[in-house]
């Protein structure tokens, strides 16, 4: 491939991938350390009825009311799993799995009623992405990102992957000590007057608006992958929430890289002619990462955490 | 009516003195379901003692602390601190909770736990500097933890993250120090050492209130005494609180008795 090729059919979709692993990963720290990771597979679930409403309501297929009828969903799903959390008294994880099990059915169940099997094909989009067609015809050369003209035809899921990427990376840089002390020591929290329910209801806010975007651009294999691997495995490197941070950031843009890579080129070099989906690719080299981890991770084995035969 | 709380002096000071309290408890009703576990409960801890809340086990010392502080919510009563509402008071304030509700197995070290107590100074961004780190080791090492600055919390003994809490409760720089159990899980020295460090806290003009469970050391260690089962039992100076009649009355029964008449 030359130059011109990565520029035009593999820099987009990259540089999509990666800021969607990483606008996936910093909240997911987080999740994985109050043990919500699951929230982002809940949302995953929760976004379909969003979606089927939009598009009764407004007749297309456009990405705008998509994203925001996912969005709403999300939050509807958000406030309900609190809520069953609240007055059931029941642990979270046990209120996700019937809020995202329900509003799922009801989305399948929406899906029959009207009838919309236009939108099933797009359903299908949202849960399994297509990085591959997000590309930048315009761009010829190197000096193409410098041209305004060509950086207008960029795949619009590049600026808005970049300027979700941005809020959250701010929103993690502000609110970091609240986000440590509430997620170490909930009730400490409170002796320091902090709003810790709010810390966490915004926790969730902010994860759905990453996944969501995340999904219009990736689809949700990579969204619910992002959330928990490369979060998991940077907690198997390290004992600093720091560093877990930065590991997680690497490996979110690795996992993405390489898994683009991989898909474009890894059949090729077995021998076979069809590229297989760079979603699925990159959700499996995370995955591999972590394992990775799990088996040789210098903090693998800790306090709460039973211990890993190592070989 | 006004009852009389006797201080340690032997003053009595009326109800009304709350207004100057460092932590003043009027009514307070907390519930985790039907029963209520702390029941129309009042105290006044005076400034510049050490006071400590004994009770049996279940009898709502936990529960007041952190109804108090507003970490639970109350289902009534009041609250102030030095005169004020607790929720505009709370910087003046340092907590140690009775070994719970802490994630151990949470990627910070020591010193990162420590530093937490300063949080409240430095705000959303304020820069950690030079000053911040040392203040971190010098109560570290006030609780002789500063060899384990860079160990995981979670890789320490109960007694050593005991320790390190204490050493987060007196970075905050707090006027008033509740403590749920510190001694629990601590060994003679440790006590002997965590003891020293809050009569240096008391000299220094500062309140500490302890959740204490050792009866044959509170005459020794506090100045005062909250006996307390549900609802206040006793109140005022350990002199004439900590009698065997008042514990008979907050601990009852049998078994209580023979610990009681050993302890006191
Ligand atoms: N989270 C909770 N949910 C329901 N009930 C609780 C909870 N925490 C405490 N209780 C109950 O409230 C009562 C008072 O508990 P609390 O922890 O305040 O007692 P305590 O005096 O601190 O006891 P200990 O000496 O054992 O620490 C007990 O009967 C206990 O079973
Ligand atoms: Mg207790």
């Amino acid at each position: 491939m030359n130059g011109a090729e990565f520029i035009s059919l593999s820099l987009p979709p990259i540089l999509i991938g990666s800021f969607a692993a990483i606008a996936c990963a910093l909240p997911g720290n987080f999740l994985l350390l109050r043990r919500q990771a699951l929230i982002s597979d809940a949302i995953s679930h929760v976004v379909l009825p969003g979606i089927v409403v939009a598009f009764i309501a407004t007749g297309t297929i456009s990405t705008w009311p998509i994203m925001a009828g996912a969005a709403i969903a999300a939050f509807i799903s958000i406030a309900l799993i609190d809520a069953i959390r609240r007055m059931g008294g029941i642990e979270s994880g046990a209120a996700m799995g019937v809020v995202f099990s329900a509003m799922f059915a009801f989305g399948v169940l929406l899906l029959e009623m009207t009838n919309t099997s236009s939108i099933h094909l797009d359903v299908e989009h949202a849960l399994y992405g297509n990085l591959e067609s997000l590309v930048w015809f315009e761009g010829q050369s190197w000096a193409s990102l410098l041209s305004f003209k060509a950086l207008a035809g960029l795949p619009p899921e590049l600026p808005r992957m970049a300027i979700i990427l941005l809020i959250i990376a701010l929103l993690t840089r502000l609110f970091w000590r609240p986000l440590k002390i509430s997620t170490f020591d909930d009730g400490f929290a409170r002796t320091l007057g902090l709003p810790t329910g709010i810390i966490g209801l915004s926790l969730m806010g902010v994860a759905t608006i990453s996944a969501v975007g995340a999904f219009d651009a990736v689809g949700s294999i990579i969204v619910i992958s992002m959330f928990i691997c490369p979060p998991s495995a940077a907690r198997m490197m390290t004992n600093r929430l720091e560093m877990q941070i930065a590991w997680s950031v690497a490996f979110a843009i690795i996992s993405a890289v390489l898994g683009y890579v991989l898909a474009g080129y890894g059949p090729l070099w077995l021998g076979l002619d069809n590229a297989v989906s760079a979603a699925g690719m990159i959700a499996t080299v995370s995955g591999l990462i972590l394992a990775m981890t799990a088996i040789a991770g210098p903090c693998r084995k800790r306090a709460g955490v039973p211990a890993l035969s190592s070989g | 009516m006004v009852l009389g709380v006797a201080t340690r002096n032997g003053r009595h000071v009326s109800e009304d003195a709350s207004g100057h309290s460092p932590l003043a408890i009027r009514g307070l009703t907390v519930s985790y379901g039907e029963k209520p576990v702390v029941f129309s409960m009042d105290a006044t801890f005076e400034s510049g003692a050490m006071t400590a809340i004994i009770g049996p086990n279940g009898a709502g010392k936990s529960t007041l602390l952190k109804a108090a502080l507003g970490i639970l919510a109350p289902l009534s009563g009041k609250v102030t601190c030095f005169g004020k509402p607790l929720s505009r008071q709370l910087e003046k304030i340092a907590y140690v909770p009775q070994r719970a509700g802490i994630d151990w197995d949470f990627p910070a070290p020591v010193r990162d736990v420590v530093m937490m107590g300063l949080y409240r100074n430095l705000g959303l961004m304020g820069r950690i500097g030079a000053i911040h780190h040392e203040k971190v080791m010098s109560c570290l090492a006030r609780v002789g933890m500063d060899g384990f600055a860079d160990r995981q919390i979670g890789r320490l003994s109960g007694g050593q993250q005991q320790r390190v809490f204490i050493a987060r409760a007196l970075a905050q720089c707090a006027d008033l120090f509740l403590l749920d159990e510190p001694f629990a899980g601590v060994d003679v020295a440790t006590e002997k050492a965590i003891v020293k460090i809050l009569k240096e806290l008391r000299s220094n003009g500062k309140t500490v209130v302890a959740v204490h469970h050792d009866l044959s050391t509170v005459p020794e260690y506090f100045d005062n005494v909250l006996l307390m089962n549900t609802t206040r039992i006793a109140e005022g100076a350990a002199g004439e609180t900590f009698t065997q009649s008042n514990l008979l009355k907050a601990y009852g029964g049998a078994l209580a008795r023979v610990q009681i008449s050993a302890a006191v």
